[in-house]
């Protein structure tokens, strides 16, 4: 059986600087003509392990084996020696070149495109792919795209294939039409591992599933012997106390109504799609859902920032579609997103923390001069509230630790009063003590009346957070739970498809609306015109 | 006349033609390097170098050989500086560029006022002028295709050979694929700044013979100290835009720019003003190219994405 | 794994370091200036000869021999800077100063020229006004065109404003050739015979007037990019056009009005050269447009530094350009490579401000390495 095995992984150890630790003593084993599904929430180290096996980090402690041989893959040159090739979830492609071109790019075999091209071919049609190797990249599909990044890998002879969610950023059709290449992958004798979140297909395409939670390895399975709630239970685990307290207060009128909302992505796909919901004073909505499933495009949709394509967006019984952001910042809608990178969108890294407390409200006043004092006060009086650690109001924001920059910009949104926060990752990376900080003034925003909409990834904190929890998968609602009436099973099968509720029962229409059905309906007719 | 105007047009387009496809190896590598007019002119004085050194003493195919090679020796060196503040140090592009065509000039009429014997260079220039002895043929074909000097075709044969680099070579690609995207030519193992001190250098060395063949052919050896080399550069950095990077076309828009620029001279019957506005029209035929392919978006005549910004490879 | 682990693993680890004490990062710098300085006194002992002191020392007295030229260059090449530094402070990489104030300075001798002669009784106040509006129109006109065109089409600003520049050289060679009928070529003074039409009085001297407007200028830019609404948008912009849209801005407004001031300052600054410094127009007027990039960038954008810088730098090239007369060695090119050295360095030196290099000891941990997707 030995030399059945394709790769293995031993005890393998990951740490970032001394604090985080992404993958602890892991172990796992991938058999050759097999798909193995590596199943885990965000964060769970899944990247972080198969960045590893690709090269791109090299283990702190353990040792990866390929066909029974202790092997090292310290760049990704060493693993395509090894026959090992990944495809990443953003593709590195050179937009103005072919397929072809791409496909042998670092290759440093002989440049002749007409053998190039039939080689293509061939693959292709070993394996069912549609390409054009002729075609330009710019012109291409993003599902023609991730099928020359897969070429590209099975062109320099990889025998290992490593997909990082390979399914995202494709339609039910396009990820049918991928598994059926897939098998015939591996029934040509290729290991295959492939990161999904989605149970349905993590059940449809693989032979065995490893899952890991929080960096740690559960376990593996026979996909034929386990169900999607049983791997479920595996990947979110038990149920943790937080001890957050969820404080009730009154029922309100609805600030913030959506309803059939659709937005494209940025390549054109649609991202939310038919999405209703609203949210009341006083009241905090969560948004679960694995990442990418239309959370970003549902929050710059709302902030304006991003046009949508049908649907209405009605605040306070007012149309805000069409709105400038500037307006809707006024109408007092907060939108604070934290990125992967964190630094991303709604803080001027090189600013002072005195000028990013005014990026939103330096054009207050009639003078054309900026009201710096006051800012500096405010500046002050959050550093003091939240105990930001700064050597001063002038410092760059960019010199400050993480969980200070979150808490200036979740502190500053907070501070302008708005009616309706809508946050997304406000404790992203953070410790536990800022995070139940942040928390904490969630809370005293809602008893203040303050409409939230929580995007979140654990879901013991929005579990005890949160009063319902919006699951979206795939841009669509999956359906609107009571947090207090809920389990995390259910939400992680939702999550991952596995459980639409929305199909037995409507969701997001609430029954105090500020309109009347009558406006709705006209509404209705307007955006259909449009 | 037509036939005049076409030689005289093409003599004045070797100019450019060398300084453009200098260029268009720079801005390959992700490289908009404004040096490029000084460096022409460092190319001048290392010609000049070469001809006061050996001038007296060598045989004329070794002289011009000789030149050659420090021309391209002395603006490959000036290349370097570049590539290292830009590559290595991780200076800006604009201000290190600007920086060395003020160098360079300085150093061309400076260093050339203590080498130049306009007796010494003019003497030799007709080794440099008339590869194949025809010069002063009248059969129109031969004037244009064979009384020119060794530079015009060497100028010809180098843009050829580089478009098919760029075109159908495979470090061409990667050279075009550094240009675009940098983290993917790293991310498959492409040697970045390897391939950046090469070209950039390579590029600087192809542009510094402009600026001997303006001091030898073009100008018969009569000035350098004089000379407009760097507003001849700045032509050649416009014609990368007018060729959209190709070098082909640029052999056929040096031709054009370099009719544009001698029309002036030719045209004696317009007044003298009326002269000087055809001037106008090459830089306002690169605004106009310029435009369109923005406005099209047309990708094919696109700048490479990445031009004039750092790669960094933690920026990734 | 040991092998390959020292195979892999890089002698030293460049990292970007933004956290570098401000007298540190002037320390670098002066050194920098010094080292340059010994190189160029080294390659001056070679030249001439002489002992490198007797050149620093011929450097310092020449640059002050004529203290109000000296002054007067340094205000017009801080002008200059003034005119880009919002520009540049956006990202906009503005190089078309030096167009920018030519065609604003053709239209104002346009102006001198052609007013008077239509209309004899003109008072030379409202002549002097109409010079002003039409330089600065013409300035605008000139800057704005490749602000639209970046802030529409994503068009390369760099290489549009470039082109600008030659397209109003070649302009001002058209105009001269076609308003001077000697055939010269050179406008020579204009209504020097004319009873001094369109002639800005002189303040005291002819040097003053610019010096007053550079520093109510610089005084204007330090407050506009420091303290106004309009500077903070610009900044941000430059920061990142993403949180600028996030906060509400609208990004191509931005582009388009700070190219405008930009536009206004060379029509100011074409207006000076016109009615106040030469009278005339000749190619040479925008000249100093890519030396204030470089003091521009050399000043970090900021308009009170650039004082400094670009003080620095006209004492340099006044200096080097005595020493050359002094010395015998031929006008305004040893001042190019002087400048030009000391330049280089300065480049430079800016690595090893924004960047820190730290040499392995043991495994390194990257930064970048804690992003897990």
């Amino acid at each position: 059986m030995e030399n059945n095995i394709a790769l293995e992984l031993r005890n393998i150890t990951k740490r970032f600087g001394t604090k985080v630790v992404a993958n602890k003593n892991v172990s796992l084993t991938l058999y050759k003509r097999e798909i193995l599904s590596l199943l885990g929430e965000n964060g769970s180290g899944k990247t972080t392990l198969m960045n590893m096996i690709s090269g791109i980090y090299f283990p702190d402690e353990g040792e990866i084996l390929i066909d029974g041989k202790p092997a090292i893959i310290a760049s990704p040159k060493d693993a395509y020696s090894y026959k090992i090739g990944m495809i990443h979830q953003h593709f590195k492609l050179v937009d103005t070149f072919t397929a072809a071109e791409n496909i042998i790019l670092g290759n440093n075999e002989p440049y002749n495109l007409k053998i190039v091209n039939s080689r293509v071919k061939d693959i292709a049609s070993k394996y069912g792919f549609d390409i054009d190797p002729k075609k330009k990249i710019h012109e291409m599909s993003v599902s023609e795209k991730q099928t020359v990044e897969i070429i590209k890998v099975l062109y320099r002879g990889a025998d290992i294939l490593i997909l990082d969610e390979p399914t995202a950023v494709l339609t039910p059709q396009e990820i049918e039409k991928l598994f059926t290449i897939l098998r015939r992958m591996r029934d040509d004798g290729k290991a295959i591992i492939i990161i999904t979140h989605k149970l349905n297909e993590v059940m449809a395409i693989s032979d065995r599933v490893s899952v890991l939670r929080k960096g740690e390895y559960v376990g593996t399975v026979n996909t034929s012997e386990t169900s999607e709630k049983a791997l479920t239970e595996m990947m979110v685990g038990k149920k943790v106390d937080l001890q957050i307290n969820r404080v009730l207060i009154e029922k309100k009128k609805p600030l913030l109504e959506i309803r059939d909302l659709s937005v494209k992505s940025d390549v054109g796909t649609n991202a939310i799609n038919n999405v209703s919901f609203y949210i009341r004073g006083g009241e905090i909505l969560g948004v679960a859902g694995i990442t990418g499933c239309g959370q970003k495009e549902l929050c710059e949709a709302i902030a304006g920032l991003r046009p949508i394509s049908s649907g209405a967006i009605m605040h306070d019984g007012e149309s805000i579609i069409g709105m400038s952001t500037r307006d809707i910042i006024k109408r007092g809608i907060s939108m604070s997103f934290i990125p992967e990178d964190r630094l991303g969108m709604g803080l001027a890294p090189s600013f002072s923390i005195t000028d990013n407390m005014m990026l939103k409200t330096y054009g207050e006043g009639k003078t054309p001069f900026v009201d710096r004092k006051t800012a500096r006060t405010r500046a002050k009086q959050l550093i003091e509230k939240l105990g930001i650690v700064t050597p001063s109001t002038e410092t760059p924001v960019r010199r400050l630790s993480g969980g200070n920059v979150q808490k200036i910009l979740v502190g500053r949104e907070i501070e302008s009063g708005p009616n309706v926060i809508i946050t997304a990752y406000p404790v992203r990376g953070l410790d536990i003590n800022s995070s139940y900080q942040i928390y904490d003034i969630l809370n005293e925003q809602k008893q203040k009346g303050v409409g939230i909409l929580f995007v979140g990834e654990d879901l013991d904190v929005m579990l005890a957070l949160c009063d319902k929890i919006m699951v979206l998968c795939h841009g669509e609602v999956m359906g609107v739970v009571h947090a207090s009436k809920t389990t995390k099973e259910e939400i992680g099968l939702m999550m991952t498809g596995s459980l639409d509720k929305s199909e037995i029962k409507e969701y997001g229409k609430a029954k105090d609306s500020n309109l009347s059905e009558d406006e709705w309906k006209k509404i209705d007719k307007e955006t259909e015109d449009m | 006349m037509f036939t005049s105007i076409l030689v005289n047009a093409i003599r004045m387009g070797t100019i450019f033609l060398f300084g453009c496809v200098g260029e268009i190896f720079t801005e390959k590598a992700g490289h908009l390097n404004l040096g490029i007019p000084g460096i022409m002119c460092i190319g001048a004085t290392g010609g000049a170098v070469a001809i006061s050194l050996f001038g007296a003493t060598v045989s004329s195919p070794v002289l011009v050989f000789l030149s050659i090679l420090f021309a391209m020796l002395f603006s490959a060196l000036a290349g370097m500086l570049y590539t290292f503040l830009t590559v290595t140090l991780q200076a800006n592009q604009n201000v290190t560029g600007l920086t060395l065509t003020t160098f360079g000039v300085g150093f061309m009429k400076f260093f050339a006022k203590r080498i130049y014997d306009q007796k010494l260079f003019v003497s030799l220039s007709p080794a440099f002028q008339n590869l194949f002895g025809l010069k002063d043929s009248t059969n129109p074909f031969v004037q244009i295709f064979l009384s020119h000097g060794i530079l015009v075709y060497l100028a010809i044969i180098i843009a050829i050979i580089s478009s098919w680099f760029l075109k159908k070579s495979r470090s061409g690609l990667y050279l075009r694929s550094i240009g675009e995207s940098p983290a993917t030519a790293d991310a498959v193992g492409i040697n970045v700044t390897l391939y950046k001190y090469v070209f950039i250098t390579l590029g600087s060395a192809i542009a510094g013979l402009g600026g001997l063949y303006y001091v030898m052919d073009r100008s018969s050896g009569t000035q350098i100290a004089e000379a407009a080399i760097d507003s001849f550069g700045w032509m050649a950095v416009a014609l990368v835009i007018a060729s959209m990077w190709k070098p082909l076309l640029a052999a056929l828009g040096s031709v054009i720019f370099g009719g544009l620029s001698i029309l002036d001279a030719m045209l004696k019957t317009l007044s003298l003003s009326q002269q000087k506005i055809f001037a106008i029209f090459p830089y306002l035929l690169t605004v106009i190219v310029l435009v369109i392919s923005s406005v099209m978006k047309n990708k094919n005549a696109q700048p490479p994405a990445h031009l004039g910004l750092p790669y960094f490879r933690e920026d990734r | 794994m040991k092998t390959a682990n020292k195979k892999h693993e890089p002698l030293f680890h460049i990292t970007k370091n933004d956290a570098i004490p401000m007298t540190k990062a002037i320390g670098i710098r002066v050194f920098a200036i010094l080292i340059a300085l010994i190189l160029v006194g080294i390659l001056s002992m070679i030249l001439i000869k002489e002992n490198p002191f007797l050149i620093y020392k011929a450097m310092f007295d020449g640059a002050f021999i004529d203290v109000w030229t000296l002054l007067q260059n340094t205000a017009l090449l801080l002008m200059f800077g003034l005119a880009v530094i919002p520009a540049f402070q956006m990202k906009f990489w503005n190089l078309g100063a030096n167009g920018q104030v030519l065609v604003g300075c053709l239209s104002a001798i346009a102006c001198m020229k052609f007013i008077p002669q239509k209309f004899p009784d003109i008072s030379n106040g409202l002549l002097i006004l109409i010079m002003a509006l039409a330089s600065i129109l013409a300035s605008c006109i000139w800057s704005v065109i490749p602000a639209i065109f970046k802030a529409y089409f994503n068009t390369n600003e760099t290489l549009f404003t470039l082109m600008m520049n030659y397209i109003a050289i070649t302009m001002v060679d058209y105009f001269v050739f076609t308003w001077d009928k000697t055939g010269s070529g050179t406008l020579g003074i204009v209504n020097l015979l004319n009873g001094k039409k369109g002639w800005i009085p002189d303040i005291s001297n002819r040097y003053v007037l610019s010096i007053i407007v550079a520093l109510i200028m610089t005084v204007f830019m330090f407050v506009y990019m420091k303290y106004t609404k309009h500077g903070f948008e610009v900044s941000l912009v430059g920061e990142s056009v993403n949180t600028a849209k996030y906060v509400g801005i609208n990004v191509k407004k931005v582009i388009i009005r700070t190219l405008l001031l930009g536009g206004i300052i060379c029509g100011i600054l074409g207006f000076l050269y016109a009615g106040s410094v030469s009278h005339t127009i000749n190619k040479e007027v925008g000249g100093l447009g890519f030396t204030a990039i470089l003091v521009a960038w050399l000043a970090n954008f900021d308009s009170g530094v650039m004082l400094l810088t670009s003080f620095f730098v006209v004492f340099l090239d006044t200096g080097s350009k005595y020493v050359s007369t002094q010395f015998q060695l031929n006008s305004n090119d040893y001042a190019n490579i002087v400048v030009g050295i000391i330049f280089f360095f300065v480049i430079g030196c800016e690595f090893f401000i924004r960047y820190r290099i730290q040499f392995n000891k043991r495994k390194s941990k990257s930064i970048e390495e804690r992003e897990e997707a």
